[in-house]
């Protein structure tokens, strides 16, 4: 069998991909799991530049790692969970869980077996042109209705975690009043006092 | 003349109207009554110009439609006149004896404090019994017929506060419906053989034969003959209506009602809408022997026993409403024996004498201060000259008397069913003829003990008796006339020389009449004849009987009733018809009503279906529900199992 | 050369791995949001795989919209978690049975 950088590198990601998932289910502590989950995704950022998915291996870091994974440790944190208690539930369902999903798997990899494609590919799918500039007239050329629609589904992501999560404003806590700010008039802030000059002797 | 009818059907209706309005305001009594027999007799004239069209305007007949109801299904409900002899005159009548009814009524219900409601009442059933007679069709036949049962019903509880009068009222009602279904079953199955309602079209249809022979399957592997089927249903109808035995046990207690209802609904008219219906039906029962044979034995066996019972009656009402019974049978009996046009002349004269001793009944019981037992009166021929008189005349003609009115009638039907070769005419000769015995000893032991022997009142009541007005009186003696002479100037005609013409069809084979017609020469021939036929010794035997046990020797009856105990305690209890029904009917009826409610509605119904399935999907759901965990790691679970599933079949 | 069929192997068994989580978690709702997250990723795996395997990059036009609506969808599932949790003090999934019937 011949060895190449491609393969050593396919196989490690996949070693590191597969064995951070399972850490990140059968971790007991959820802050230990995000990690796992860090390290998954930097691994299948890996596997995805091996298949010429540059632009997308660097949004996954940048996006996934960088602001969800960001946003689960912040959750985490601030509700303070407490995993940390065994399960004796898990061991019970442990051999169905592990059951189903070793069937749907084996299916799967037994259609994959009896029709897949074991021959490598070939050529390139970016000639001449970088990944980035090739999706980038992709998404604003053919797909810019779409690309529109996931603009506005972030959107709406956006006022709908807000709006679920804000609980209005505090008592004693400090922000800007918007309304106050901008109806403020120069009288409410600047008092101009006309002093009578003083000459101090001693100067 | 189409306005003429609707004249005579619409002035009564309007007079109800009116009266109704006024029992409903509670004043304007006297309007009610203006208004109502105003109605009436507008009616009486207006069915004059009518019969005056036919018999000497040489109308034929007049058949007219007025409206159409609906069609359904291609069948026309329409509602018409058919304006023929028979119907004239029986319009004539009904008319005539209602507009004397409501007369009588003036003085008789003057007290009430239903008077005008009693006026709306009986202008109404007049309204109804017209309808009924001039119809064209066997919709509008039904309607007059259920609507003359409505009103009996309303008349009979008129007295609503007394809980015998609302009994009696329901079981008028009751047992007319149990008629009034087979009479409805009957015109369901003429829908179904002749495809109309109309008159005139069934009977063409009938006459051309091809009908006549049609067989109905009723039930499996019985195929009857359509028109006997068609007969003998309309015929449990006319039962009903007519009170024939066993559907006559209403007709005694109805009685209850006020004394001109007796007179009116229940003797002189209404009961004979089911002799009238026969008689127009005449052309069906016709081609039926099997169905006249029923008439003819039902009628005779109602004229012989119910004048049995007549005899010991203590209530002078329903010593009547029994001689009415039998005489509705001797009707039956004439109209199963093909002589259609005795029936309905007997129809005719003993409406007027008939309701001419009802009324006089009404007067004696007015004058007693509402006493209606006999054994309570006497000798009141001295205090009521006026009502005495007048009921011996409609007695005499009740017993069929030489030269009274109800002698001719009686006579030919007797006759008429003497030469009838239908199975059974023998029985029914030797009925009517013994019910002849009885007629005449339970009139005269009527008049015997009412009117002659002495006085058993009590002196307070004998102290005022006196005749009642003249609105009481002037109907009697109006009544009396036609009771004594109407057969002299219309016997010949209505029996012999073809009055009704077409109107009623008979078939020659079978048709009595033209046989007795032989030996009739004239009116008087035939009442000076009348010693000679024993049929006179047999009434007059009655009369003596009668004489003999209530006036010579009283203690006669007592001695009698000791030696045969039992037979007069069936006589008492009137065969035990109304112990059957209470027995068979009522209680078996609320045994099966109990049966079916506790077993059939509350456990099956209620139990199985309603609340069965109701717990049927508790107890499933209950199942299902456990499925529902809640958790959602179940739920993603049987997501994939379905994927699994999905993937395998695939 | 790593084939097209290896590629899709690594995602399937991702899949599977992250299926087992969904179903043996009983602690933790984040958890099961990671284990979506993990699924997204191994279905993307497949995208990208097959845009290699057939040179066109509709497929990983595809795994862009995927990650966007991934994005969307953590971020409501996060805040839907957070009211949750101020809701009930617990975000364990072995309690969250309000819908039993």
């Amino acid at each position: 069998m011949e060895i190449n950088i491609e393969k050593i590198l396919f196989y490690g990601f996949s070693t590191i991909l597969l064995g951070s998932a399972t850490a990140v289910i059968f971790s007991r502590n959820s802050v230990r799991a995000v990690l796992f989950l860090v390290l998954a995704f930097f691994a299948c950022a890996g596997l995805w530049l091996l298949q010429q998915a540059e632009f997308l291996a660097i949004t996954l870091v940048l996006v996934y790692v960088g602001a969800v994974m960001v946003l689960f440790l912040f959750v985490i944190m601030m509700l303070d969970i407490n995993v940390a208690t065994k399960e004796a539930r898990l061991v019970r369902y442990f051999p169905l869980g592990i059951l189903i999903a070793a069937l749907i798997v084996s299916q799967i990899i037994w259609i994959l077996w009896k029709g897949g494609s074991w021959v490598g590919i070939q050529g390139d799918m970016n000639p001449g042109e970088s990944n980035v500039s090739a999706i980038g007239k992709l998404l604003y050329t053919d797909y810019i209705y779409p690309f529109e629609l996931a603009g506005i589904i972030l959107l709406v992501a956006i006022v709908a975690a807000i709006s679920l999560a804000f609980r209005g404003r505090r008592r004693g806590t400090r922000g800007q009043k918007i309304k106050e700010q901008i109806a403020v008039r120069s009288q409410d802030r600047v008092t101009l006092v006309s002093l009578k000059p003083t000459i101090r002797k001693d100067l | 003349m189409q306005t003429v009818c609707i004249g005579i059907i619409l002035a009564p209706l309007l007079g109800a109207g009116i009266a109704g309005l006024c029992a409903l305001l509670e004043q304007g009594k006297k309007i009610a009554a203006l208004s109502a027999i105003g109605g009436v007799a507008l009616s009486f004239f207006l069915s004059l110009i009518l019969l005056k069209n036919l018999l000497w305007d040489g109308v034929e007949l007049h058949e007219g439609e007025l409206y159409t109801w609906g069609i359904v299904g291609g069948i026309q409900f329409q509602f018409g006149f058919l304006i023929d002899r028979l119907s004239a005159a029986m319009m004539v009548v009904v008319s005539f004896v209602s507009w004397m009814v409501h007369v009588y009524t003036l003085g008789y219900m003057k007290e009430d404090p239903g008077y005008s409601r009693f006026f709306s009442y009986t202008a109404l059933f007049t309204f109804f019994m017209l309808l009924l007679v001039s119809a064209n069709n066997f919709l509008q036949l039904f309607l007059g017929w259920e609507g003359v049962g409505l009103v009996s019903y309303l008349l009979i509880g008129f007295w609503y506060h007394r809980e015998s009068a609302n009994v009696a009222s329901m079981k008028a009602f009751l047992v007319n419906r149990v008629g009034d279904l087979g009479f409805l079953l009957g015109i369901g199955v003429i829908l179904l053989v002749f495809g109309t309602l109309n008159y005139q079209e069934i009977f063409e249809q009938a006459t051309r034969g091809d009908i006549a022979g049609q067989a109905l399957q009723l039930f499996q592997g019985h195929h009857w003959q359509a028109i006997t089927v068609i007969c003998i249903l309309l015929f449990i109808g006319a039962m009903g209506k007519s009170a024939q035995i066993p559907l006559h046990v209403w007709l005694p207690d109805s009685m209850e009602g006020p004394t001109p209802i007796s007179a009116l609904i229940h003797a002189a008219t209404m009961v004979t809408a089911g002799v009238f219906m026969v008689a127009r039906m005449s052309p069906l029962y016709e081609l039926s022997p099997v169905a006249s044979s029923v008439v003819l034995v039902v009628g005779a066996t109602t004229a012989l026993f119910m004048g049995i019972l007549g005899v010991v009656q203590q209530d002078i009402k329903r010593i009547i409403a029994y001689s009415t019974l039998s005489q509705l049978g001797y009707m039956m009996a004439s109209q199963g024996a093909s002589a259609y046009a005795a029936g309905i002349f007997h129809l005719f004269t003993h409406a007027f004498f008939k309701a001419l001793l009802f009324l006089g009944a009404g007067s004696v019981i007015i004058a007693l201060h509402h006493e209606q037992n006999i054994w309570k009166m006497g000798n009141l021929k001295r205090y009521l000259p006026i009502t005495y008189w007048t009921m011996l005349v409609g007695g005499l003609a009740l017993i069929g008397f030489p030269g009274f009115s109800g002698f001719y009638s009686k006579e030919i039907i007797i006759d008429a069913v003497r030469l009838s070769s239908l199975p059974g005419a023998s029985y029914a000769y030797w009925a009517l003829f013994i019910g002849v015995f009885f007629t005449a000893l339970y009139t005269f032991r009527l008049i015997f003990v009412v009117f002659h022997t002495h006085e058993r009142m009590d002196a307070s009541v004998r102290a005022h008796l006196t005749e009642p007005g003249a609105s009481v009186w002037i109907p009697l003696i109006m009544l009396a006339i036609p009771s004594l002479c109407i057969a002299w100037f219309v016997g010949d005609a209505l029996l012999f020389d073809g009055y009704f013409k077409n109107s009623i069809v008979v078939d020659p084979l079978h048709d009595a009449l033209p046989r007795i017609a032989h030996h009739y020469h004239s009116v008087m021939h035939f009442a000076l004849q009348a010693p000679m036929t024993p049929l006179f010794w047999v009434m007059t035997l009655g009369i003596f009987t009668a004489w003999f046990c209530y006036v010579k020797r009283p203690e006669i009856p007592g001695l009698i009733i000791r030696r045969v105990e039992g037979l007069h305690r069936v006589l008492l209890s009137k065969y035990g018809f109304d112990a059957f029904n209470q027995i068979v009917f009522a209680a078996g009826g609320r045994r099966l009503g109990h049966v079916l409610w506790q077993g059939g509605d509350q456990k099956i119904i209620d139990g199985f279906f309603v609340n069965g399935s109701a717990k049927s999907i508790q107890i499933l759901s209950g199942v299902v529900r456990q499925l529902q965990s809640g958790f959602l790691y179940h739920y993603a679970l049987a997501m994939l199992v379905g994927l699994l599933v999905f993937l395998l079949w695939m | 050369m790593i084939t097209l069929s290896n590629v899709l192997v690594v995602s399937t068994l991702l899949f599977g791995i992250s299926l087992a989580g969904i179903i043996l978690n009983r602690k933790n709702l984040i958890v099961l949001l990671m284990c979506l997250e993990l699924m997204l990723l191994a279905i993307n795996t497949n995208f990208i795989a097959f845009a290699h395997h057939y040179a066109d990059l509709a497929g990983q036009v595809i795994v862009f919209f995927v990650l966007t609506v991934a994005a969307a969808e953590s971020a409501i599932g996060l805040a839907l978690l957070v009211v949750f949790f101020r809701a009930r003090q617990t975000i364990r999934v072995d309690q969250l049975n309000s819908l039993k019937g």
